[in-house]
């Protein structure tokens, strides 16, 4: 496979997710504020600006910000057109039908016209959008090479974004309701209650996001996703460790998240979720020093002799 | 009789394809009822699905970096199997001829010293390239596809109007129309039988894969691209996904020791053939164009090694020289030793000071364009210039007799086109597409692109100047109608499967190995 392609298809996988959990992420934000009377706004605004890696802001509006901006790099909106923007490079590699569903998301949210949508009604619209997209991925592609840079994109997102937001209850620790915001965020909500039952503690919502197996948003169940597409993706049959880096790292994320002694589970979060960014941002680097290098473009250096 | 057509100018200047002067021609007529069927609002609103399909599987072009849905238009061409033949063989007998050229001004020149064309029109040319001199390709194609531009005059006769022999761009947008057009007007489409147009990316695989370098039994063929700002990229990106090759860019190549190579995430992997939509000028920096990016340096040597094929075969811009075209006729005979079956549209040579002095006086009722240009760029039609154009046209081509040429205005032929919810008549041409597979033969594509200018009274119809496009149906001839049902029992027997012959060089190719490792095992 082109190198260029993977590149493509590796970050049509991560804005696509992107977009999802900007979406989430907000979506809980909101329901914080209105929960919450005693909430400073401004102050969780900022807070949230300060997650997705944003200056603060006096007068923070967090939905063109963080939704409609196209101007503003962590928007959803920017991820989309992103992710149409590599799709439109990879056309020939992604499925007709995966085209098409990505270009009917964009066309249907451009220009102006996510502003216009109701804010409930533009969360569902966008979550939705990105479930359709990832099911005829799913469905429609083989799964390949090409299908496993777009899911390994995928996971590194995921991994990124999960963290980022399990770091949301720490910084408004005084609210009562923070970890269900975060569990529904993760779309987790239904299945934690499920397995928890509605009396569950802090800890068990942590546990449940970050350990558990089955839970396919849970950051065990993502690292696992993404180290074994680069076990498929690199050659097989090793006989010491995996030669390529970026498994190293994800590899030990794991094994540092699921080997964490269960009563320090809540102490170090933030520092345990900051240290998984930065392996999020190690690995993309590694990948991309593998297997997109070839990408770079080459300059003929001629003229005059 | 027709409720559609029934207000529809008639006895126009220019020849009307679907309605004569007596109302719709005898031929159209099933056409025609099956669309007064519909009645006009229906016609509509199928008018406007069809334009929301194109915007949302992308079916677009680019005018300057901005993405726009390419219009098409509801009512069909129709052309019968008699006048279709007819431009079949005479697009067969120019690429024949083209390649003769061709291949004859970069070896041995016998054009020249039998006095065909002088020496000077093509060594004068921009688009001949002296790198190029004395490369033979493996297969002896250097035109694999040619996209001929042919217009119909007010008497009706199908005319040349230029050749495309380098890298004509359009034919996707034959094949979305049609799938478009099934879908939109499935009724009139299933009354009648429309020869196909899905064979072109199997006919060009096999063209392409035919002209790799020898000795190459599984060659890898690729579809270069200058990228997603160009305008054609919608077509580089089907034909790769149609053909099941890859889609790659400049920088996705790198030539070295006379080879040329993808870089993959499992390191380089070599390529034989390279279906190129890059100009000449911008293929190999090393050659050409020192600051271009687009290409990749190191091609065109690999391309002289004979390890890599490039398909159109660089420097045959010659033969899409405009004052090259005035030969034409002469080089069928001499090379062919046939007479013409395309009539030309008649041009004069400004170099000739008679033909120039004459020009210059009627500059006012002449069309004058560049001899190299393409999309329409650069020309000038003399009635509707102001007399400052046609002033500075003047000093033009004083300065640089070598880069005009002049012709009539020709009345390009109409077909009616929904225009505000109305069948107006437009002006349309025709680009049929030839792949030449060198001794797999030459195929040319049922129908073509017809182009449609939008604007009423436009002449020129490039879809860079606001053109929009038409499905152009060729029917079958009487006798398969005749006897449908024989036809379709035919048809079922020799399904058109793609590919099949690959299909079948594979399963040959298989049971070749299995002898060999039988005869190993035996041994």
């Amino acid at each position: 496979m082109l190198s260029r392609i993977a590149d493509a298809l590796f970050w049509i996988g991560r804005y696509l997710e992107r977009a999802e959990d900007t979406c989430r992420i907000v979506e809980v934000h909101l329901h914080q504020s209105l929960d919450d009377p005693t909430l400073d706004e401004v102050q969780a605004a900022n807070d949230l600006f300060l997650l997705m890696g944003q200056p603060a802001d006096e007068k923070p509006d967090v939905l063109a910000k963080l939704c409609y901006d196209e101007a503003s790099p962590v928007s959803f909106l920017a991820a989309l057109g992103s992710a149409r923007e590599s799709a439109r490079r990879a056309r020939e590699t992604v499925s007709t039908e995966v085209w098409e569903s990505i270009n009917t998301t964009w066309l249907a949210v451009r220009g102006g016209r996510l502003q216009r949508m109701r804010p409930a009604s533009m969360f569902k619209f966008v979550r939705e959008r990105c479930a359709v997209i990832s099911g005829l991925a799913d469905s429609t592609m083989s799964h390949d090479e090409g299908w496993l840079f777009l899911t390994l994109g995928r996971s590194i997102e995921r991994i990124d974004m999960t963290s980022r937001l399990l770091s949301t209850p720490s910084v408004t620790s005084n609210s009562q309701r923070a970890w269900d915001h975060v569990l529904s965020g993760c779309g987790a909500h239904h299945a934690f209650v499920q397995r928890y039952g509605a009396l569950a503690s802090d800890r068990d919502a942590a546990e449940f996001l970050m350990l558990d197996r089955l839970f396919p948003r849970s950051l065990i169940y993502t690292l696992n996703t993404a180290v074994e597409s680069l076990a498929q993706l690199g050659p097989s049959g090793l006989r010491i460790r995996p030669d390529d880096p970026a498994m190293r790292l994800l590899g030990a994320a794991r094994a540092s998240l699921e080997y964490l002694p269960p009563d320090e589970i809540l102490r170090d979060l933030p520092d345990e979720m900051a240290r998984l960014q930065v392996v999020c941002t190690q690995a993309t680097q590694a990948i991309s020093e593998r297997y997109f290098e070839g990408s770079a473009a080459a300059e003929w250096v001629g003229g005059a002799w | 009789m027709s409720v559609l057509f029934d207000d529809y100018p008639r006895g126009q200047a220019a020849y009307d394809e679907m309605v004569g002067p007596d109302g719709v021609r005898p031929a159209l007529r099933s056409v025609a009822a099956e669309l007064d069927r519909l009645g006009l609002e229906e016609v509509r609103s199928r008018a406007e699905y069809l334009s929301s399909v194109y915007i949302d599987q992308g079916v677009t072009f680019d005018i300057g970096g901005e993405e726009r849905p390419f219009p098409l238009d509801i009512v069909p061409r129709v052309m019968q199997a008699d006048e279709f033949a007819h431009v079949e063989a005479g697009s067969r007998q120019r690429v024949r001829a083209m390649e003769a050229f061709l291949d004859d001004i970069y070896t041995e020149g016998r054009c020249f010293t039998d006095g065909v064309i002088p020496r000077h029109v093509v060594a004068s040319s921009p688009h001949f390239h002296r790198p190029v001199a004395g490369l033979i390709t493996a297969n002896g194609v250097r035109v694999h596809v040619a996209g001929i531009d042919l217009i119909r005059g007010d008497d009706g006769v199908y005319r040349v109007l230029e050749d495309n022999v380098r890298s004509p761009s359009g034919v996707s947008y034959v094949m979305t129309n049609r799938r478009a057009m099934n879908s939109a007007l499935p009724e009139v489409a299933g009354k009648h039988r429309i020869r196909p147009v899905e064979d072109y990316p199997s006919e060009l695989l096999k063209a392409l894969r035919a002209a790799a370098p020898s000795g190459i039994t599984e060659p890898t063929v690729v579809v270069l691209t200058p990228g997603v700002y160009n305008s054609a990229y919608f077509e580089h990106a089907l034909l790769a996904r149609m053909m099941g090759v890859e889609l790659v860019e400049g920088r996705d190549l790198v030539a070295h020791g006379g080879r040329v190579s993808l870089r993959t995430t499992r390191g380089l992997r070599p390529v034989h053939v390279i279906y190129r939509r890059i100009d000449d000028e911008f293929l190999d920096p090393a050659v050409f164009r020192a600051d271009s990016l687009l290409g990749c340096a190191g091609l065109l040597n690999a391309a002289r090694a004979g390890n890599v094929t490039i398909a159109n075969a660089v420097g045959n811009g010659v033969a899409d020289d405009k004052l090259v075209y005035t030969y034409v006729p002469d080089l069928i005979r001499f090379y062919l030793g046939e007479e013409p079956i395309l009539a030309s549209v008649d041009t004069w040579r400004l170099e000739e000071p008679e033909a120039r002095e004459e020009v210059l006086d009627r500059l006012d009722e002449l069309v004058v364009k560049p001899v190299d240009g393409s999309g329409g760029k650069g020309i000038v039609i003399g009635p509707r210039a102001s007399a400052d154009e046609l002033e500075r046209l003047r000093r033009q081509i004083l300065k640089d007799a070598r880069g005009w040429i002049a012709q009539p205005v020709v009345q390009l032929s109409t077909v009616p086109t929904m225009i505000d919810g109305q069948l107006r008549p437009r002006h349309v041409d025709l680009r049929p597409f030839v792949v030449n597979g060198g001794s797999e033969g030459i195929y040319v594509l049922p129908g073509g692109l017809t182009r449609v200018a939008l604007p009423e009274g436009e002449l020129i119809v490039n879809s860079s100047q606001g053109g929009g496009s038409k499905d152009t149906w060729v029917l079958t001839g009487a006798r398969a109608r005749q006897s449908q049902k024989q036809a379709r029992q035919a048809q079922r027997m020799a399904s058109p499967v793609p590919l099949s012959d690959q299909v079948v060089d594979r399963v040959i190719r298989h049971q070749h190995e299995q002898q060999q490792q039988s005869g190993e095992s035996s041994c």
